[in-house]
């Protein structure tokens, strides 16, 4: 009964948006108020009633309902509780799901927010309404989360081990919230285009929109990091996989927007500019659902397999075309009211800083489309992986962190050498010694020092800035502690941004540390004998099986010695599930601030005389997490509500 | 000079040697994608493949004090021995899809410098003979499903 109830549901959920986007329109164009409040009633019915469909679902799952075809795959007896919930939305129909409620989430945050606003709102109403009808019919018709399965199977196939983790919890949602809060900035744009009021007002709103969908794409890109890190076993945080770039190109457009949008407020230019970023960035979490929901990316054959991909394409070119149809449109009133003065300003800089986030978001795709490309041009399927990605993407990251240190800085308009002289004199001297010190200490990559000497320069100008600033405030007489939190706190979005910089510097040096200086080993070890690595002893001592909650565990017991004659114990496994024919790793790390020591365990002997071991010492690793928790806490900052 | 001048100068420069960085990163770096009966027609000794196909059932070895896999990868038309230095991934194994990328060496293997196995509800170990047609679908998925370690 509750999976035929839930279907019904869905498809009152997908009939009701539809009414409520139309009436929000006719409303918005006709200024009848009954139908805009009509509306409004819809968005909330439908709220409910997708909140209903989630937890119907959920119901599913705790309840072992396996004539669901859905929960019969993702779970088994099994499963543990906490994973029977995580589990939901596991794969492609219960992504769907939370994604829609995501939407109807952010659709009810809209009304209670903007609803005294006039003049967009009904219009903003109108595209959040029909792009959730859209996703509320890819759940009755290619992705059917209630589908049944008949004969009921006495027990289900049981979840993908890898999901087996907390991460499964944070890290889809963060990443959702994400892609889904992407879609108010846009639902803005149009509204601001069909309105023609381009002015002060979308701007002002989508921004903080931006920031909140940024805030949770950047912390839903950390957490698959950190998942992908200490679960998959290879050592590596990103690989420049398909659903990687997928999730990174919406994160780099908005950031350019962000970015953008304030010489819009200062000098009301790039108007056009941004309603492209906003169009554009929205499209790519599109496109990225399409990616990794249609299973294309090697093969247009692959339409074939399933209605989704269609579904997705058609979806995504309706938004690019009306969208830019729009745009072409309003031309007229997207025109500059100011002009580039020089070359030499924060305008220029900011704009450079646009040009190098849209020329990465654009190698990105490139590179993740060129399968396709490559196929449809010369009938050769030819990819391109990391190295392509790195080649292409590290110089422009590298161009990116020095002009992050430029732009705060700088004059608008025109900067005298004065100015120039006054705000980088020391930041380059700071960069410089950096260069130094690490060619001095036998750094032998250009690429480290470069980036650590970049670095340096970009942390000397947010020190110079905050220094100057409470230095000012302390003359005032406040001591040392309130003059820095009154100047953080009343100017939050500026000192948001600095610490959002600070925790990409931060990541960065990870990111560099990690790359240049990581060294890794893999040797088959007798018991008692051990494997040298940079500067540890890694000694095997020995097997052991144990049977845990949801498989049976082969761990390996492993003694390192360190530089300092330390020892810790380390106990890297093998897991068998069930339902999986090989097994999984099970990785045993030590993270520490300047390195994380890493052992994967490989294949072994079954009486326990010797076992393969994969050792890695990864540097600097951890900075990449503190960075990304001072850049969330800066997005935090920047969100607060301004006290001037 | 007009700074429009200069601004537009600047952008064609940078669209310059974008264009430029993406021509070479994508001469350096591209992967072909094939079988292993492509890769028995024409063996390019040197060359970076991709190569796809299923681990033919009794060919694994490991060889555990060298750290050293070798297996034959198949298409169901022709095969291919593989050797790769390391352990195999998760999910590799007999009878299952796997995409290694590498070389072929002059000695007369292919040379595997990583290895990803592809783990789908659709291809279980097949029992007895595996028609050519479960082949086909094996390689299509492996071309468009196989995530990098």
């Amino acid at each position: 009964m509750t999976p035929e109830l839930g279907s019904a549901v869905l498809w009152v959920a997908a009939a009701l948006a539809l009414y409520g986007a139309g009436a929000a329109a006719s409303g918005a164009a006709t200024g009848r108020v009954a139908l805009i409040a009509s509306a409004q009633h819809a968005a909330l019915a439908v709220f409910a009633l997708v909140t209903t469909a989630f937890l119907l679902l959920v119901y599913a799952f705790l309840t072992f309902d396996f004539s669901v075809l859905y929960v019969a795959r993702q779970t088994n007896l099994n499963t543990p509780f906490y994973f029977r919930i995580t589990g939901v939305w596991g794969a492609l129909e219960g992504s769907i799901v939370l994604w829609s409620w995501m939407l109807a989430l952010y659709t009810l945050i809209l009304v209670i927010r903007h609803r005294s606003q006039r003049d967009l709102y009904p219009w903003a109403l109108s595209v959040m309404l029909g792009i959730l009808c859209f996703f509320l019919l890819v759940m009755t018709i290619p992705a059917p989360p209630f589908e049944r399965l008949t004969p009921v199977p006495a027990d289900g196939r049981g979840l993908n081990p890898l999901l087996e983790d907390t991460g499964m919890i944070t890290h889809p949602v963060a990443l959702y919230l994400g892609f889904t809060g992407f879609t108010v900035p846009f639902a803005f744009a149009l509204a601001a285009l069909i309105a023609g009021r381009v002015g002060d007002t979308w701007i002002t709103v989508t921004r903080r929109w931006t920031i909140v969908a940024w805030y949770f794409l950047s912390l839903g890109l950390l957490i698959g990091g950190w998942w992908s890190y200490h679960v998959l076993g290879w050592g590596g945080y990103w690989a420049w996989d398909p659903v990687e770039n997928a999730a990174v190109m919406p994160w780099l457009t908005g950031t350019a927007f962000l970015h953008s949008v304030m010489i819009q407020e200062r000098r009301r230019m790039l108007k056009l500019w941004n309603i492209s970023l906003v169009l554009l960035t929205f499209g790519l979490t599109i496109f990225g659902t399409f990616l990794t929901r249609s299973g294309v990316i090697a093969s247009v054959h692959s339409f074939t397999q399933g209605s989704i991909g269609v579904f997705f394409l058609a979806f995504l070119a309706l938004v690019l075309l009306t969208g830019f149809g729009l745009l072409a449109w309003r031309w007229p009133l997207l025109r500059a009211d100011g002009e580039l003065d020089s070359v030499l300003s924060r305008e220029s800089a900011f704009l450079l800083n646009n040009v190098f986030l849209v020329a990465i978001a654009f190698t990105v795709f490139f590179g993740t489309v060129f399968p396709l490309l490559s196929e449809a041009a010369r009938g050769v399927k030819i990819s391109v992986g990391a190295p392509f990605f790195n080649r292409v993407n590290v110089p422009l990251f590298l161009a990116l962190i020095f002009m992050m240190g430029v732009g705060p800085l700088i004059a608008w308009r025109r900067a005298s050498v004065d100015n120039l002289k006054r705000n980088f004199l020391w930041p380059v001297l700071a960069g410089i010694a950096a260069a130094a010190f690490l060619t001095a200490l036998g750094v032998r990559s250009t690429l480290a020092v470069l980036a650590l000497a970049f670095t340096a320069f970009t942390g000397g100008t947010i020190a110079l800035d905050v220094w100057r600033a409470t230095r000012a405030r302390a003359r005032t007489g406040l001591a040392l502690v309130p003059a820095v939190t009154s100047l953080v706190l009343r100017h939050n979005r500026r000192y948001g941004g600095f610490t959002i910089h600070l925790g990409i510097l931060v990541i960065a040096v990870g990111v560099t540390g990690s790359q240049a200086w990581s060294r890794q080993t893999e040797m088959t070890l007798r018991r008692g004998e051990s494997v040298e690595l940079a500067g540890y002893q890694v000694r095997f001592d020995g097997l052991a099986a144990t049977r845990e909650g949801t498989h049976d565990k082969v761990m390996g017991t492993f003694t390192v010695v360190g530089r300092r004659g330390q020892t810790t114990v380390m106990h890297p496994s093998k897991k068998f599930y069930p339902q999986e024919q090989s097994p999984i790793a099970g990785v045993d790390y030590r993270i520490g601030l300047k390195e994380d020591l890493y052992l994967v365990l490989g294949d072994f002997a079954r009486d326990g005389s010797q076992a393969t071991v994969k050792a890695q010492v990864n540097r600097l690793v951890s900075w990449i997490w503190i960075g990304g928790g001072i850049l969330t806490l800066g997005a935090l900052l920047a969100i607060l509500p301004s006290r001037k | 000079m007009n700074p429009r001048l200069k601004f537009i100068g600047g952008g064609a420069a940078i669209a310059l040697a974008l264009g430029y960085m993406i021509y070479a990163g994508v001469t350096q770096s591209a992967v072909y994608f094939i079988t292993p009966s492509e890769l028995q027609a024409a063996p390019i000794p040197g060359k970076a493949y991709r190569l796809g196909g299923m681990v033919a059932a009794g060919s694994l070895r490991w060889d555990a004090p060298a750290v050293e896999l070798s297996f034959r990868l198949t298409d169901g038309k022709g095969s291919i021995p593989v050797r790769h230095r390391g352990t195999p991934p998760d999910l590799f194994g007999e009878g299952r899809g796997a995409v290694v990328e590498g070389s072929w060496t002059p000695e007369g293997y292919f040379k595997a410098t990583l290895i990803m196995a592809k783990h789908s509800e659709e291809y279980r170990a097949p029992h007895g003979e595996t028609p050519p047609s479960r082949y086909q679908n094996l390689i299509k998925t492996l071309e468009k499903d196989t995530r990098a370690p």
